[in-house]
């Protein structure tokens, strides 16, 4: 039998909207993944180093605050520097289209799922991107 | 109604559904939004214990079910304020001038992250953050710039700020006092309310304990000095924005609400010394009837408690007056053009309900923060309301309907469940302390979700009549240049105030802090010496240190 997906939700920046991430974490739980939730208020230093301590296939970040721009670029970043680029980094919340574009051109999101998406969806797209030997 | 009547009714009622069982339903669940299911028709069985003068009475007297003044809309209409806020003071300020043009009366601030939290611009966890989300102020020097040129004898604020409300208050007040405006005749509201953050909006700064003593320190300073602030919002609406139903945002508000109430006794405060100046902030969310029913409500229940259980003798102190804004989480990032209609369906139902002051979601705000136009169609919705609907001049125009009668003794019902459930476990803060709110609200968000997902309920354009449309629709986009602007501004006054003074105060507010004298005063003082507001933090901290939950989902 295959591993289990691991999952890091993650809350970073300021903000304490965490019904997102909250309602997320309990849909990729319920669809047979193991699911970490880092609580709000985590610097991106703190969200990769429990994304490695954790060993996770994926991490998601939840963002409500508008600082989507600083903050994906940061964890990935952080994730490179520490040999674990191929972690996926993907996320959600308050994210504007063009925004989406470029963080996705860049590299700085692998998928951004914007309000509406339904749990399926994420799900889905967890199973199909992440490789469980 | 006579016992017989009533029986007529109840024969008449069973001959009908004998043939209305006959006729086939949609098959689809009867529920409200909340998840509270509805009978198909409300009779006058469904209030037959409804006593008019002890549930109902008439507005402006206890126990205010019908609204809190005896005139209701056709003396004063409700107040409209836009909650508005971003980038520096000064965007803000012109942006508050514009909404004033535009016929907006009363000014709603809000805050950005790092302001909310305590952290000034410069400091490393505000990067990216600054005037993202609402307007970033540091020091008093920022609130002088904000309200330039609007004069505060003139105008109500309400300030959305809650674990630093103390220190944003006190830089209104000294703002007030370099226009020449003395306290006393400052009006406006500052939210205030820290529960409800542990429980639901999540940003704290302090433990509780010492969070309910700045809150009893301003309600006692305030009713010496500022006697026509309100001191507390008790809020409802993040509860509600959290995932909540429409009983537990009812329910859990005002068990907070009993709770500021205990404290303030407790502090050695007379209550109606204190409480004629608490106010509520509640959601309105689309499921109409449902909201109105919570509205009502929440009136009776309070004045009932107020009386009976705190003796209370202002009936001031019975009132529960209160702010709505409708619900941004109905609104759907989805044919964003349809959020117009939600808002103004959920804006009714606030004014049937008799609220005090209502703000409309723009249109565009699922997406970022709303745009000059998409607010003003926000505020047209108020104003058609007011002006066109005729909805403003029959006071609780709902009243003696059976349903809404049937609803509204529901949802006190409800409440009262949860007010035993929390004295149970030994209160409010002992329930945050168990993860009681909190999980209740991620079940009762969880569910909801469950049911978008699987179609059980049906939201337009998301999950039914989509349309593979490329979002068309203008935002407005914060310079990142506006940080770097804000980050030297504070770091200039750091340069060029009095530092000595500021030491000085700030070594004052420790003290203070330390023993159990009222903390206003100190914090200022601090204030007028331009110490920022992470200074101020930072020093209460080192003696209150800070709140940490536990993560859960």
């Amino acid at each position: 039998m295959a591993r289990k997906i691991r999952v890091l939700v993650a809350k970073p920046g300021l903000d304490g909207h965490d019904r997102g991430a909250r309602v997320i974490a309990r849909g990729l739980r319920d669809a047979g993944m193991e699911v970490v939730y880092t609580g709000l208020h985590q610097t991106p230093e703190q969200i990769v180093e429990a994304a490695i301590q954790e060993d996770v296939d994926v991490v998601g970040l939840s963002i409500l605050s508008g600082a989507h721009m600083t903050l994906f670029p940061r964890v990935c970043e952080l994730l490179k520097e520490n040999n674990a680029e191929d972690i996926l980094v993907i996320g959600g919340g308050i994210i504007p289209e063009a925004d989406i574009k470029k963080l996705k051109e860049n590299g700085w999101a692998a998928e951004l799922f914007t309000p509406g998406t339904p749990i399926e969806t994420i799900v889905e797209w967890i199973n199909a991107n992440v490789k469980v030997d | 109604m006579s016992r017989e009547k009533i029986s007529e009714i109840k024969a008449a009622r069973e001959k009908w559904l004998a043939e209305r069982n006959k006729m086939k339903d949609r098959d689809i669940k009867f529920e409200t939004v909340s998840g509270m299911a509805v009978n198909d028709i409300y009779t006058p069985e469904d209030v037959q214990d409804l006593d008019y003068l002890r549930d109902l009475g008439f507005p402006g007297e206890y126990p205010f079910t019908r609204g809190v003044q005896r005139n209701m809309y056709r003396g004063r209409l409700w107040t409209m304020r836009q909650f508005a806020g971003f980038g520096t003071a000064h965007e803000s300020n012109q942006r508050y001038k514009f909404l004033l043009q535009q016929g907006q009366t009363g000014l709603s601030v809000a805050f950005d992250m790092p302001t909310i939290m305590g952290y000034d611009s410069d400091h490393p966890r505000a990067l990216g953050e600054v005037g993202r989300v609402g307007v970033a102020i540091d020091s008093l020097a920022d609130m002088e710039v904000l309200f330039d040129g609007i004069p505060l004898d003139k105008i109500s604020t309400s300030m959305t700020i809650n674990a630093p409300a103390s220190i944003l208050w006190c830089m209104y007040i000294a703002t007030g006092e370099k226009q020449g405006v003395p306290p006393e005749k400052l009006t406006g509201t500052i939210q205030n309310d820290i529960l409800k953050e542990y429980i639901a909006q999540k940003s704290w700064i302090f433990p509780p304990e010492p969070s309910m003593r700045l809150i009893t320190d301003i309600f006692a300073y305030a009713s010496k000095h500022v006697p026509k602030w309100n001191t507390i919002s008790i809020s409802g609406y993040h509860i509600r924005e959290a995932g909540s139903t429409a009983v537990q945002e009812l329910a859990f508000t005002l068990a907070n609400g009993f709770a500021y109430v205990e404290a303030g006794i407790k502090a050695g405060l007379n209550v109606d010394d204190f409480a004629p100046r608490l106010s509520f902030f509640f959601n309105s969310h689309i499921d109409f009837f449902e909201e109105i029913a919570k509205f009502r409500a929440a009136r009776r229940i309070w004045a009932r408690r107020m009386k009976e259980k705190y003796g209370a003798k202002n009936p001031r102190s019975w009132m529960l007056r209160f702010h709505t804004q409708t619900a941004g989480c109905s609104l759907t990032a989805q044919q964003p053009e349809n959020n117009i209609v939600r808002t103004a369906y959920e804006a009714l139902a606030a004014v049937l309900g008799g609220t005090q002051s209502l703000h409309t979601n723009s249109m565009d705000e699922v997406l970022a923060l709303p745009t000059e136009k998409a607010v003003q169609i926000a505020l047209r919705t108020q104003q058609i309301i007011a002006y066109e609907t005729g909805a403003p001049n029959v006071i609780d125009p709902l009243a003696g309907s059976y349903y809404v009668e049937a609803l509204t003794n529901k949802m006190e019902e409800e409440a009262e469940k949860y007010f035993a459930e929390i004295e149970r476990r030994g209160g409010v803060l002992a329930a945050i302390d168990q993860n009681f709110f909190q999980q209740e609200i991620a079940d009762a968000a969880y569910q909801y979700q469950r049911a978008i997902d699987n179609k059980e309920r049906i939201l337009v354009g998301v999950n039914e009549f989509t349309t593979g449309e490329e979002l068309d629709i203008e935002i407005l986009y914060i310079d990142p240049e506006i940080e770097r602007k804000q980050v030297e501004r504070v770091k200039k006054l750091r340069r060029e105030r009095d530092n000595i003074r500021v030491q000085e105060t700030l070594d004052a507010l420790r003290n203070a802090a330390q023993g159990t004298e009222n903390l206003i005063p100190y914090i200022l003082e601090c204030v007028r010496a331009y110490a920022t507001e992470g200074e101020i933090i930072q020093t209460l901290k080192e003696i209150f240190g800070e709140y940490k939950e536990k993560p859960t989902f």
